[in-house]
């Protein structure tokens, strides 16, 4: 799992003379936020520049992903075809800017799906002492099994499809979640204002949703941050040994899987998807960086 | 001691079992017909049906899963649907150059990642620190795959120091099967180095901040035995949890790197089963690996409770 910074590594004995400076020509929210999270900041720019580039892609002077042109196959970079065309003529760039809505796709509805199963999971065990014996054990089994290992058992038997995929890595990144949530919540349950909270009558879902979620989110959202970067390496890594989206779908991991075959003479047909999947990723994981630093210091020190 | 390392054992008995019983769920609980999704769309209803036969969709789950366990415990892992040798036998034929690529990696990981993290901790704050701890974001970020193609296309075809693909057997001589494996390994070594880089400065961090840091430094030791002989050694024990851990990251980055440098190993073994849907084969390699990685977790914990003194159960 991601560390970082101990809160030790920031202590600054004196303040320098630049930031009273700063202070004093009172800038902006915006400014101020942006100068001390400088991670939030590069990782969203980032990635809404991504999205912006997947949603708009048909208007990005993209050709249709899928139309062949056996007549100008494996061309490289020119004006007409910036990124090259590929073995069965079709246009990388097109490809690559359309790839991006699989990935975004995957990584955020694993995200989500992900932490949604993994919060009510981990809500429940935590809060429902005869569950948690069991539910835990079989989060550690699942746990055991390497993540991709059980995508790829999943995607063998199920037919290829961006939906399966999702499941197939949701499935496999439940159990941190539920581990991170259950965690929270048993150091919460000694917590004062939760006793306080159960003397007084207050119903256990009461509870649970008044008491136990807001303090579950900010971790969740740092770590389902790290689960859509995660998830985005997983679905090439399926896609790349032909477990993952069906070929006739453009992802990043099939461009990869199509070009490898004349990778040697003609490296620009996976140049392209991998840089772009590598840029998406980290800003993401940049992104996560920033939102643990600002979010939980406390997670910073922990596994 | 004797009595929690016992115990300690004793728990991934029940932890074995619940992996045992889900990778062969997973059969039954995906969506669909296995079957059918496994004889492939050309396939007619006679080899769907034979299918089902042979792996068992055809009588009840318990029973089927008992006899399954029964015959694991006995060390027999099933029979490949394409090849009908025993699945067993098919992995111990690709055994070598895994954990041949394993433990090189292993080896070149720790021997990198630890000084850097320890490095990192030391001049917290300095541009080696965010060197460091940039260097491991990028880690995290870019996919073992796209790592390959780049080295291979610096290293192999450009310079032309070392093969492009392939895996030289031990038996041909130790150079050869390094020098076969130099590339593999630092791809695979990229994402695991920034994981132990990361958590090395991190615990490292919290250590230099103790009171017998101080000490050992006020009383003249040089900076390099306060480091490596004190502090290291304090902040071993999640150091090495999660290099444990982070196995995991090995064995699934192992499969995508014996794809792409062409390694005839167990992850080689793992595509070609996916290519031709032979499940019994994906079933027997998930099962041993995720036997082998709760066992190597079991033996990290085991070892730090016999190094550690101040752990005591």
């Amino acid at each position: 799992m991601p560390q970082g910074v101990s809160p030790r590594a920031e202590i600054v004995v004196a303040p320098r003379m630049g930031d009273i400076l700063v202070q004093r020509k009172s800038r902006g929210k915006v400014a101020k936020f942006v100068a001390s999270h400088p991670t939030i900041f590069a990782g969203s720019l980032l990635l809404f520049a991504i999205c912006a580039m997947a949603i708009l892609a048909p208007y990005l002077h993209t050709v249709d992903p899928a139309a062949l042109a056996p007549a100008r196959r494996t061309r490289p970079p020119s004006w007409q075809f910036w990124f090259g065309t590929d073995t069965l003529g079709r246009d990388v760039y097109s490809r690559v800017l359309y790839g991006a809505r699989v990935s975004l796709i995957v990584g955020f509805s694993v995200a989500i799906v992900s932490s949604g199963t993994g919060l009510a999971i981990g809500l429940i065990s935590g809060f429902v002492r005869w569950a948690d014996a069991i539910i835990m054990r079989v989060m550690d089994g699942l746990m055991s099994i390497p993540p991709i290992l059980l995508a790829i058992a999943l995607m063998a038997l199920t037919r290829g499809s961006v939906g399966n995929v999702i499941l197939a890595i949701s499935i496999a990144e439940v159990p941190r979640v539920a581990r991170l949530v259950r965690g929270v919540v048993l150091s919460l349950r000694e917590q004062p204002f939760v006793d306080a909270a159960v003397a007084a009558g207050t119903r256990p879902p009461m509870i649970i949703i008044r008491h136990l979620l807001p303090n579950t989110l900010a971790p969740l959202t740092v770590q389902a941050t790290y689960i859509c970067a995660s998830a985005m390496i997983i679905e090439a890594i399926l896609s790349f040994i032909g477990a993952g989206t069906p070929p006739d779908i453009p992802s990043w991991g099939n461009i990869v899987a199509e070009g490898r075959a004349l990778w040697q003479v003609k490296p620009y047909i996976i140049f392209f998807p991998a840089a772009f999947l590598s840029i998406t990723v980290l800003a993401v994981n940049l992104l996560g960086d920033g939102l643990r630093d600002a979010l939980d210091p406390r997670m910073a020190k922990r596994l | 001691m004797l009595r929690y390392m016992l115990k300690r054992t004793l728990q991934t008995i029940p932890v074995m079992a619940i992996v045992a019983f889900l990778v062969f769920a997973l059969l039954y609980i995906t969506p669909g017909d296995p079957a059918a999704v496994i004889a492939g769309d050309q396939a007619s209803a006679e080899d769907v049906a034979r299918i089902r036969v042979a792996l068992g969709l055809d009588r009840p789950f318990f029973i089927r899963f008992g006899e399954w366990s029964w015959t694991v415990l006995h060390g027999d892992l099933g029979t490949s649907i394409f090849t009908s040798l025993p699945v067993g036998k098919l992995m111990l034929q690709r055994v070598e150059p895994t954990l041949s690529l394993m433990a090189i990696t292993l080896v070149f990981s720790i021997s990198l990642a630890v000084p850097l993290g320890v490095v990192a901790a030391w001049r917290a704050g300095s541009w080696i620190d965010s060197a460091v701890m940039g260097f491991a974001v990028l880690g995290f970020s870019v996919p073992v795959f796209v790592v390959g193609y780049l080295l291979t296309y610096v290293f192999a075809l450009q310079l032309d120091w070392l093969p492009v693909q392939g895996y030289t057997s031990i038996s041909a001589g130790l150079w050869p099967w390094f020098k076969s494996l130099i590339l593999p390994s630092v791809s695979l070594a990229l994402v695991y180095v920034a994981l132990i880089a990361r958590i090395t400065r991190a615990t490292m961090l919290e250590v230099l901040g103790q009171d017998y840091v101080k000490t050992a430094r006020a009383k003249g030791l040089g900076e390099h035995a306060v480091l490596f002989v004190h502090a290291l050694k304090n902040a071993a024990v999640p150091i090495v949890t999660v290099i444990g851990l982070g196995i995991a990251l090995l064995i699934g980055g192992a499969v995508v790197t014996e794809s792409v440098f062409a390694i005839p190993g167990l992850g080689r073994l793992t595509i070609d089963a996916i290519l031709r849907r032979d499940y019994p084969v994906i079933q027997g390699i998930v099962l041993v690996f995720s036997f082998s990685y709760v066992i190597v977790n079991l033996c990290v914990d085991l070892v730090y409770t016999l190094v550690d003194p101040r752990i005591r159960y």
